[in-house]
């Protein structure tokens, strides 16, 4: 219980005293699956409204690949991203890996299915027959599949909750592609594992907190976000 | 301009390898109701989303101002359609900004959206709800605000595809009667699509009848509602009273007919020999005690039947006659108590020859089985 208790008190100082090293690794942290997320969104939703309205050929083999891509291991991740940007890759030009953009772009790869078949899901879910009247309204197919994603706010947000705690709480590609160099790559996840194989479990303990802080913040927020001006 | 706003030109509709519609001709004239009436599943609600430009036709073309309108020009063309469904299909949002929706999606500035949709609300009796969401609307109040928005938009063809069937009848009769003082005084052009041969007749200047993917007739409301091209459009729009006989002979556009032994007459012409299927409404045929059997009435025909069945009908009893042949007639509940009706009684049945349009058969329809018409 000590080894807790100790923890606790080492975190609050962390945390109160602002320790630039405690500091910078949560700004990265916020900043690589902050990136990750918001990319998929902008690629994710418009995906989401061709897969729900579009008609063309292929189009169940794609919804279905973005459901199973919803459980996407991140390991497997980490090493599809590692081998294209590894030195003689298809993608080695680009010197990324190892670097934040590398751990952007892995996380970019598992946030994406969910976003996009959640919202697939969530767009599916409303009246079919409101896209038919917003259309017959005058509507283009793009405004109207901005307005029934604006229609289904409350899911989305729920997409993002999900994309996003699985990211801050994604370990194993950011560690692959980031390389866990201090400073430089490491987020709060990779710190954590870290200080913990070397047994100082008061920084560990101290990262943790932060990280279900983190999570919790992001959560209580977008679900007051969803909630509002809802009454049973 | 001159022309019809709107035609359909051998439209064929295909889901699978089942054609739903096929119409070889349609127009809608500018400043009219159109109301396309029929049973469930007669192909309406395709029909209008092929007008209005919602859906492609396997194969035909939709004109508008007699431009035949290409993948291309849909969209434009589109925008200035509208269309109002069955359900209010509002967003999560105020009645305002749901009105003022289509306003915005043009372009038109929000306060200049709002201010007009806002009107269409007043018009419309909700202006008070405006602030509203839609969720806490009720039934009858979101449908306005559904009509306002379709409204809002001034379009030159609204498309109605029956948005007041699910109100009650105490919401449903006023909003109709807004809905044709409003058309009457802008003139608009309207597709009414309705399986409620009462709001087709209350509200359509012509009627289209679909059957089963096909034009079964089409025409100003009250010829369709009383001279019926066929059986099938007899029982649709309610001329359901069908008597069988045989035409004996005719002159001065009358008719005599043999229906089940006795001689009844009709306006029409066909020739002797013929047999024919007299549709009546059966509000038209009226009810006297036996006793007064050849009593001189202004009815022209006079039956002997006795009554078979008492049925409610709403606020009317439908009678079921036998008078050689299945008969009904619709009365109201205090002229059957005056008259003392219950089942098995002997009455007579009258109708004026004006009231019974006859009809050749087999009479249009082909697809009926033949052995039906054997004599």
């Amino acid at each position: 219980m000590d080894l807790i208790w100790q923890g606790i008190r080492e975190a609050l100082r962390l945390v109160l005293t602002g320790d630039p090293g405690v500091w910078q690794i949560t700004l990265l942290t916020l900043r690589v699956s902050g990136a990750a997320l918001l990319i998929a969104l902008v690629l994710g939703l418009p995906a989401a409204a061709l897969l729900a309205f579009g008609r063309f050929p292929g189009r169940q083999v794609f919804a279905s690949a973005v459901n199973a891509g919803m459980g996407l291991p991140p390991v497997v991740v980490g090493l599809l991203v590692t081998i294209l940007l590894w030195r003689s890759g298809p993608l080695g030009f680009l010197e990324m890996l190892f670097t934040p953009s590398a751990m952007v772009l892995a996380q970019t790869i598992i946030a994406l299915p969910i976003v996009t078949g959640l919202a697939m899901a969530a767009l599916q879910a409303l009246n079919p027959r409101l896209r038919l009247q917003l259309l017959a309204l005058g509507a283009s197919p793009v405004q109207a599949a901005a307005l029934l994603l604006y229609e289904a706010r409350g899911a989305l947000l729920a997409a993002v909750m999900a994309a996003g705690g699985r990211l801050l709480a994604e370990v194993g590609a950011v560690l692959m592609v980031g390389g866990n160099i201090r400073g430089l790559t490491r987020v709060l996840t990779t710190a954590t594992v870290l200080e913990t194989s070397m047994g100082k479990f008061e920084t560990a303990i101290a990262l943790g907190i932060i990280l279900l802080a983190l999570s919790f913040a992001l959560n209580a927020s977008l679900t007051a976000l969803q909630q509002r001006g809802r009454r049973p | 301009m001159s022309g019809p706003l709107a035609a359909l030109r051998e439209v064929r509709v295909r889901y699978g390898d089942r054609t739903v519609l096929a119409v070889e001709a349609l127009t809608v004239e500018r400043g009219e109701i159109l109301a396309l009436l029929g049973p469930n599943g007669a192909g309406k609600s395709t029909l209008l989303r092929i007008l209005t430009l919602l859906e492609a036709p396997a194969a035909g073309e939709v004109v508008f101002e007699g431009t035949p309108i290409t993948a291309a020009e849909r969209p434009r063309w589109r925008r200035r359609l509208a269309c109002c469904f069955q359900e209010p299909l509002l967003l999560d949002t105020t009645a305002l900004a749901n009105a003022a929706l289509p306003l915005r999606l043009r372009g038109v500035p929000r306060r200049e959206a709002e201010r007009r949709a806002l009107a269409w609300l007043t018009r419309l009796g909700v202006a008070g709800r405006a602030d509203r969401r839609a969720a806490s609307l009720s039934g009858g109040e979101a449908q306005r605000v559904s009509l306002a928005r379709a409204l809002a938009l001034e379009p030159e063809l609204l498309g109605l595809d029956e948005p007041f069937a699910p109100l009650d009848p105490e919401s449903r009769e006023p909003l109709q009667e807004e809905f044709l003082a409003l058309q009457r005084e802008r003139a608009m052009t309207a597709v009414l699509v309705t399986h409620d041969r009462a709001e087709a007749l209350r509200l359509g200047d012509r009627v289209a009848v679909l059957l089963e993917g096909h034009l079964a007739q089409v025409g100003p409301a009250a010829e369709v509602f009383t001279r019926p091209a066929s059986e099938a459009v007899a029982r649709l729009v309610g001329a359901d009273a069908i008597l069988e006989g045989t035409v004996l002979g005719s002159g001065e556009g009358l008719l005599t007919l043999d229906v089940a032994g006795h001689r009844v007459q009709a306006v029409g012409s066909l020739p002797a020999g013929q047999r024919a299927l007299l549709c009546l409404r059966p509000e038209d045929v009226t009810l006297l005690p036996a006793a007064e059997m050849g009593r001189p009435s202004s009815a022209r025909n006079n039956l002997p039947a006795r009554v078979v069945r008492l049925v409610p009908a709403g606020p009317l009893l439908r009678v079921h006659l036998d008078c050689g042949a299945p008969l009904s007639a619709l009365v109201s509940r205090p002229s059957a108590t005056a008259l003392g009706l219950m089942e098995g009684m002997a009455v007579i049945a009258t109708f004026k020859a004006s009231a019974a349009h006859p009809l050749p058969r087999p009479a249009l329809r082909p697809e009926a089985p033949a052995v039906r018409f054997l004599p």
